[in-house]
């Protein structure tokens, strides 16, 4: 044990004493587990990263970048590129988060702006949170048998009449791109949701009477300064959205209609990273598979940039809007 | 029942102070008959008219329903769902709290500034525009933030920086600029609430040596439970004081006139305790 160098302070009433060994100990012990656990994510990443990199390797070197742009995926040619699948995988995503960021952040806002009282808005919160437990599969069946059909009129009106608008450029024959990236929308809801209602949560009640006390309307209040406010965990709920909606796999997979084609239109089907990568897999053979993992670093590459692209974006709102350095 | 303990409880709850009569022209007559949150009776009987061009400064003992009875005076209470007002606040001829008119419109005659300092996450250059965007000012905005700075005393420290967050301020001026946003606008009357309790003894000397050239265009009302604050810029003081007789603490007027008055000759007897420091 330390020596106390402050003995000579006590006196027989003080009841200060310095920590005991034994509670230093707990506190290294303690600290030795949190640096562990930090340590083994770290190590985890980098292994996960080594052994897709050591798959991926063969193809690779045989198929260098020419396997970003290359647009067609024949496994007895041997020729593989995924261009179509990267921006299927992009063009769904963002159609996605626009849908869910739009429904999310209006979500939030009527959740926390005293729209409903306090009570409700938590049976709501939970209502939107539900929709995060239910399973990629089931989505994809109801994708399947109620939306396609619901969308379908829609689609074929859209078509007949607006068709050369190229969003609207092809007709919908069953999977495509709008039902795959309107139930990726309803998937990454919640997670949007969630995190902007905390983002307007933290919000401290003297931003709100200072924007009232302005003379604000209650929507002025809320477009010009609780969403600037809220603007950085905003931000943070789309980045983590968006990076869900890179990586969903088996609603697409069921969804989109596994087409390798590159097309605007919202009705053509498409594919994505993720689901040909499931689809592909449990039929592919040697050299098939070295492609799909070069297809899955190229997946995880993706996703790594939208993340730290987006905690870049959210570090300078940070700086610019909150002083904070 | 003990009786005389229950004669003393109807004075206090009877008392009703005697109706300051101002000298100038008031600005906002304010005539609290009852305030409630919910079934709590926050404040009772109180008359505190607002003079045009002076400082009206409210005093008291915490809970005394100094705060309360000031926000009522741009109606920022009525952000809290219990809320209710009985009484009137005639502001220009114009009762406020009347139905047909809108508390958005109240407070962007009357601004205010709070106690926290609490300026908005943007530019300090937006903090400022921001109530001349929200009126829809036509005109030269780089003038108008400027002399609102420099009336709020904050010009020089910040002009070069304008672009920065106005969190990224230190307390002081944090508060100086959330003057800077209410009086930008020039609104009429200006309200604070302890707007130096959270600030250091010299920026609270700025913040006081403003609130005295700001009483040449505006007209300020001061809540502070700093009583030498209320001496030095305070040109009318409304002593308020609460009521425990009842089950609550509700807060009423004791007396109001000029500060020297109040503080030199108080008519009261609870007056003269509190201005002696004898309860806080």
């Amino acid at each position: 044990m330390a020596t106390n160098p402050f003995q000579k302070a006590d006196s027989a009433s003080s009841i200060t004493r310095p920590p005991s060994g034994g509670e230093r100990g707990t506190d290294s012990v303690f600290r030795g587990i949190a640096y562990a656990c930090a340590g083994i994510i770290v190590l985890l990443v980098i292994a996960i990263l080594w052994e897709l990199g050591k798959q991926a390797l063969p193809a690779m070197s045989e198929y260098g970048l020419g396997f970003w742009y290359g647009t067609t995926w024949d496994v007895n040619k041997e020729v593989f590129g995924v261009l179509p699948e990267i921006w299927g995988t992009l063009y769904s995503s963002l159609l996605a988060l626009l849908l869910g960021g739009v429904f999310g952040i209006a979500i939030a806002i009527f959740l926390t702006q005293d729209f409903i009282h306090q009570k409700l808005a938590l049976v709501f919160r939970t209502i939107v949170e539900l929709l995060a437990a239910i399973p990629s599969v089931v989505y994809g069946l109801w994708g399947i048998y109620v939306l396609i059909p619901v969308i379908r009129p829609v689609a074929d009106w859209l078509h007949t009449n607006l068709g050369w608008f190229p969003l609207f450029g092809t007709d919908l024959s069953g999977p495509g791109l709008a039902p795959a990236a309107l139930v990726l929308a309803i998937m990454i809801l919640p997670t949007v949701a969630a995190i902007s209602v905390d983002a307007f949560r933290r919000i401290p009640y003297k931003v709100k009477e200072a924007a009232y006390g302005m003379g604000t309307t209650k929507w002025e209040a809320i477009l010009k300064v609780m969403l600037p406010t809220a603007s950085s965990g905003i931000l943070a709920a789309l980045v983590l959205g968006f990076g869900r909606a890179l990586g969903e796999t088996m609603a697409l997979a069921m969804l989109i209609g596994n087409a390798n084609q590159i097309s605007l239109s919202l009705f053509a089907p498409a594919n994505t990273l993720a689901s040909l990568l499931a689809s592909s897999f449990p039929e592919a053979g040697a050299v098939e598979v070295q492609a799909l993992m070069y297809a899955a670093l190229v997946l995880l590459l993706i996703t790594f940039i939208v993340n730290v692209a987006g905690l870049a974006v959210q570090q300078y709102t940070v700086r610019k809007f909150e002083g904070k350095q | 029942m003990n009786a005389v303990a229950a004669s003393d409880v109807a004075q206090t709850s009877e008392f009703i102070a005697e109706p300051y009569q101002p000298e100038g022209p008031t600005v906002i007559d304010c005539d609290v008959k009852k305030i409630f949150y919910g079934d709590f009776l926050a404040v009772r009987d109180s008359v505190v008219p607002v003079e045009k061009h002076k400082i009206t400064a409210f005093i008291g003992p915490s809970g005394c329903g100094k705060s309360t009875v000031l926000r009522s005076l741009n109606r920022m209470n009525d952000l809290i769902p219990v809320f209710r007002f009985e009484g009137n606040v005639i502001y220009h001829g114009q009762d406020i709290y009347a139905s047909n008119v809108d508390p958005v419109v109240v407070r962007r005659y009357i601004g205010m500034v709070f106690q926290q300092p609490n300026p908005f996450s943007m530019s300090i250059y937006d903090n400022v525009a921001f109530g001349l965007k929200l009126n829809k000012f036509r005109g030269d905005y780089d003038e108008k933030v400027q002399t609102a700075l420099e009336r709020a005393a904050l010009w020089k420290e910040v002009k070069d920086k304008l672009k920065n967050s106005g969190l990224s301020l230190s307390g002081g001026q944090q508060q100086r600029l959330c003057i800077a946003r209410a009086i930008a606008t020039e609104p009429d009357v200006l309200l604070m609430d302890e707007p130096c309790s959270a600030l250091d003894p010299i920026a609270t000397r700025q913040v006081e040596e403003l609130m005295l050239e700001l009483r040449e265009r505006f007209t300020v009302g001061l809540v502070t439970h700093n009583m030498q604050q209320a001496t030095r810029v305070g040109d009318t003081t409304a002593f308020f004081s609460v009521d425990i007789s009842k089950s609550g603490r509700t807060g009423y007027l004791v007396e109001m006139g000029p500060t020297r008055q109040v503080f030199d000759d108080p008519k009261e007897d609870l007056t003269k305790e509190y201005v002696r420091g004898e309860f806080s």
